[in-house]
């Protein structure tokens, strides 16, 4: 069972990262040029396998009981950061996020920065390319780390991130322009409320707590964190602003 | 110097985000928790508590004021 979270956990957050980073190198590759964009998210990948290699086996040598207070503290944590920004957008407190305006700002920034070649390369190019691709998918790299090691499969994890890079690409490749239709929001409760559930469950466990029915009971932290976040939803509802159009709205109107 | 406090606020910003209160009551309502555990109380239903009661309350604060 909490295999199939820790999947569905890993390619909803890829999913969202990688739309993100492929807005930031679609809009540089279209107006300065592929060749130093694509080196840029090269060395960009090339930089977080190292870290995922480096931070991946250092943490399945921390005993179980610590590595789970730690990660499912920081987990929490962060997957409280993201279910408070989604519930924020979802009831209109907090802009949503546009691919389509991103990219055409991206785009008419790199149209206007100047041009400054390093070792054979355009620098402004690699370097957005890079930071894009680096920042975005250190996310990823940190929730498919902390959640796997502490699921003990950390290949399990990386099957969904990798299936989320297979989807986003290839839909990027084929409509060559931001995945605007992509319900980001939505997807970025569902890790916020998976996140915060493992969180909760696994940072208990690791200071001693007996969960009633042991891992089944995360089942029930998940209904407790789902319910609780849609009525949260419905009783922060922004009612002086339009409601962010669908199917970002989804989450709130199925409350 | 420059480098390492750029690495720490990234992390910062990365880990903790916009309200740092939630991060402080998520190691408060833990360590509360991992006390009760020691004293052989039942503390399951703690942390579910705990978690959306800072949910509830980052989200009043933000929505109080000003739009974010």
């Amino acid at each position: 069972m909490s295999s199939v979270f820790l999947i569905l956990a890993a390619f909803l957050a890829s999913s969202v990262e990688m739309v993100e980073a492929l807005t930031i190198v679609l809009a540089v590759g279209v107006t300065r040029g592929w060749r130093s964009t694509l080196v840029g998210v090269v060395v960009a990948l090339v930089a977080l396998a190292v870290v995922v290699g480096a931070l991946g086996p250092a943490l399945t040598l921390v005993p179980i009981d610590s590595l789970r207070v730690l990660v499912g503290v920081l987990l929490l944590i962060f997957g409280l950061q993201w279910l408070r920004k989604s519930i924020l957008r979802a009831t209109g407190y907090k802009a949503l996020h546009d691919e389509e305006l991103i990219y055409e700002r991206e785009a008419a920034e790199a149209r206007a920065a100047g041009h400054a070649e390093k070792a054979g390369l355009d620098w402004y190019s690699f370097t957005l390319a890079f930071k894009g691709v680096f920042l975005e998918g250190l996310e990823v790299a940190f929730i498919v780390v902390t959640f796997g090691s502490s699921q003990g499969s950390i290949p399990l994890a990386v099957v969904g991130a990798t299936a989320a890079l297979i989807i986003v690409v290839g839909v990027g490749l084929l409509v060559h322009a931001p995945l605007s239709r992509v319900p980001e929001n939505s997807m970025k409760f569902v890790v916020g409320v998976l996140l915060t559930t493992f969180g909760t469950f696994w940072s208990a466990e690791g200071v001693g707590v007996d969960w009633p029915g042991a891992e089944l009971s995360l089942l029930g932290v998940l209904a407790f964190v789902l319910a609780a976040s849609l009525a949260l939803i419905r009783l922060f509802q922004r009612t002086d602003v339009p409601l962010p159009p669908m199917p970002d709205r989804i989450v709130a109107v199925e409350s | 110097m420059k480098f390492v406090i750029a690495f720490v606020h990234f992390w910062y910003d990365f880990v903790v985000g916009d309200d740092w209160q939630v991060a402080v009551g998520v190691l408060v309502a833990i360590g509360v928790t991992a006390g009760l555990a020691h004293g052989d109380i039942a503390a399951w239903w703690l942390m579910p508590i705990a978690v959306i009661s800072l949910l509830s309350y980052s989200l009043w604060r933000a929505t109080r004021g000003a739009p974010e």
